[in-house]
């Protein structure tokens, strides 16, 4: 297969514009197991996609592959127009790609985790204009501009100098958005990250992320959030046994479902307390 | 038992000058140790099995090798094979490197100590793995492992006695000399005991005071 072909194939669509995201037959597995099995998936600049499903299912490894923290077996992810991870050499067989390349794909794609990983040597502004200056080569005060600007965004301008320990979970969370913001990524991905907050501190999270989505950010979010899920979606995947089951716009995907795994999965996590 | 008062307080210069060949191999291989421990410790967990293989013969040969025996053949056995080194020399580099195998491995459980997440939260910044190793991992992870340095550095001090084998004039040789000329065992040994406590104390403070300048909230 051409893959350069492929690329200006997708990039050169008069009618539909080229997605952010594309992803072709991804296959994925730790030894014998398969977590990947074949996932197709488009993603429109400035769409927000979420993405539900059980425990297990491969919706945190396929965000991991995006940015290449995981490598992937088959197929191929394309991040507007660039191909991540691989590259042909001469004899038309797939290599890893240079690191230096690599890293600069990753500047573009933003990505925040469920345990936030914040620096806890650096106080949040540290931890903010860390990338900026030493990866994107901005100047101190540049970084600091941007840095403060995106705390606001996340109204936690007030606390630019504290340690990470000093913080909520909530706060922290919002600080590794307003970190991987800073680096002015063309799409954000966003990895559970409610999950390990106490309740309380889930809606100032999904709050930003809300914002976020309104700014017109492309955005991926796996998350148990159903109503967040079905809210700020444009479209929802429901992914399960690393497959994509169904996808859909939300009305359609939470109230009128096609495939009965769907149905069975909304029907354990959708309790009354869910709100929908 | 014969402490002779006088003995002591005569003794005392030529131990003090003693004393400042011992701070000087200490300070100089605790430095070196500790660079070729980060090198080393980085080293231990590189993906590169040549790296990490050199990295781990290193650790094993010279933890497995007493530091009386590195000293002596270096002095004693290299001039066989045409290098001769001065005392000195050898002294640091015997010192340095048996430290820098410790270190290299306290260094090493450090960096394995860390959440795997703060590299993978710095490699998703586009920082490169030595960028993120420099700035986010060691780091932390000196931090974490400076009480032990310290221990490493502190039996370096006091191993810096074993150098009076190969006829440095450090601060236990000017004991020896005291008491053979005195034939006075009690008095230049005490004197030489409270040289060396004198000496790790700086080491005891600088620990503290660098866990607090640099607590980790």
């Amino acid at each position: 297969m051409n893959h350069q072909a492929m690329i200006q194939g997708v990039s050169s669509g008069a009618e539909s514009p080229a997605p952010m995201i594309l992803i072709e037959n991804l296959h994925k597995s730790y030894g014998h197991n398969d977590v990947l099995k074949g996932i197709n998936l488009a993603i429109a600049k400035g769409e927000v996609v979420t993405i539900i499903g059980p425990s297990g299912s491969g919706k945190s490894t396929l965000l991991s592959c995006i940015n290449f923290l995981e490598s992937y077996d088959e197929g191929r992810i394309v991040v507007d127009g660039a191909v991540i991870g691989y590259v042909e050499d001469g004899k038309g067989r797939r290599i890893r790609m240079p690191e230096k390349d690599l890293n600069a794909l990753r500047q573009q794609i933003g990505i925040v985790f469920q345990q936030y990983n914040l620096f806890p040597h650096m106080t949040v502004l540290q931890n903010i204009i860390e990338a900026p200056i030493q990866v994107a080569g901005m100047s101190r005060a540049e970084a600091i501009a941007v840095a403060r600007l995106q705390l606001d965004r996340v109204g936690l301008r007030n606390k630019e100098n504290a340690y990470p320990s000093e913080l909520s979970g909530g706060q922290q969370q919002r600080v590794a958005i307003a970190r991987g913001l800073a680096m002015m990524p063309k799409l954000m991905l966003f990895d559970e990250v409610t999950s390990a907050l106490d309740p309380e501190l889930v809606g100032e999270v999904l709050g930003v992320m809300r914002d976020l989505a309104a700014d017109g950010m492309t955005m991926m979010v796996v998350t148990h959030e159903m109503a967040f899920a079905r809210d700020v979606g444009d479209r929802v995947v429901f992914m399960d046994d690393g497959r994509i089951v169904e996808e859909g716009p939300p009305d359609q995907l939470f109230y009128a479902p096609r495939k009965e795994r769907t149905r069975a999965f909304l029907k354990r996590v959708l309790t009354p307390q869910s709100g929908l | 038992m014969d402490f002779d008062l006088q003995l002591f307080l005569q003794s005392l210069p030529s131990l003090a000058q003693g004393a400042v060949m011992t701070a000087k191999l200490a300070v100089i291989s605790i430095a070196i140790g500790f660079a070729i421990g980060l090198v080393g410790g980085v080293a231990r967990i590189s993906r590169n099995r040549v790296v990490s293989g050199l990295a781990l013969a290193y650790v094993i040969g010279m933890r497995g090798v007493p530091l009386l025996v590195t000293l002596l053949f270096l002095y004693y056995g290299l001039p066989s094979l045409g290098l001769r080194l001065d005392a000195f020399t050898v002294a640091i580099i015997a010192l340095s490197v048996t430290n820098g195998a410790y270190i290299t491995e306290i260094v090493r459980s450090g960096i394995l100590a860390i959440d795997p997440g703060q590299m993978r939260a710095a490699r998703s910044l586009g920082m490169s793995n030595g960028l993120a190793m420099r700035r986010i991992i060691l780091p932390q992870a000196l931090r974490r492992v400076l009480p032990p340095i310290t221990n490493e550095a502190l039996t370096l001090v006091k191993n810096t006695a074993l150098v009076s084998t190969i006829a440095l004039a450090d601060l236990l040789r000017a004991g020896l000399e005291v008491m053979t000329w005195h034939a006075n065992t009690f008095s230049p040994f005490a004197g030489v005991a409270l040289f060396y406590l004198l000496m790790t104390l700086p080491l005891i403070w600088l620990n503290a005071w660098v866990e607090r300048r640099f607590r980790m909230r």
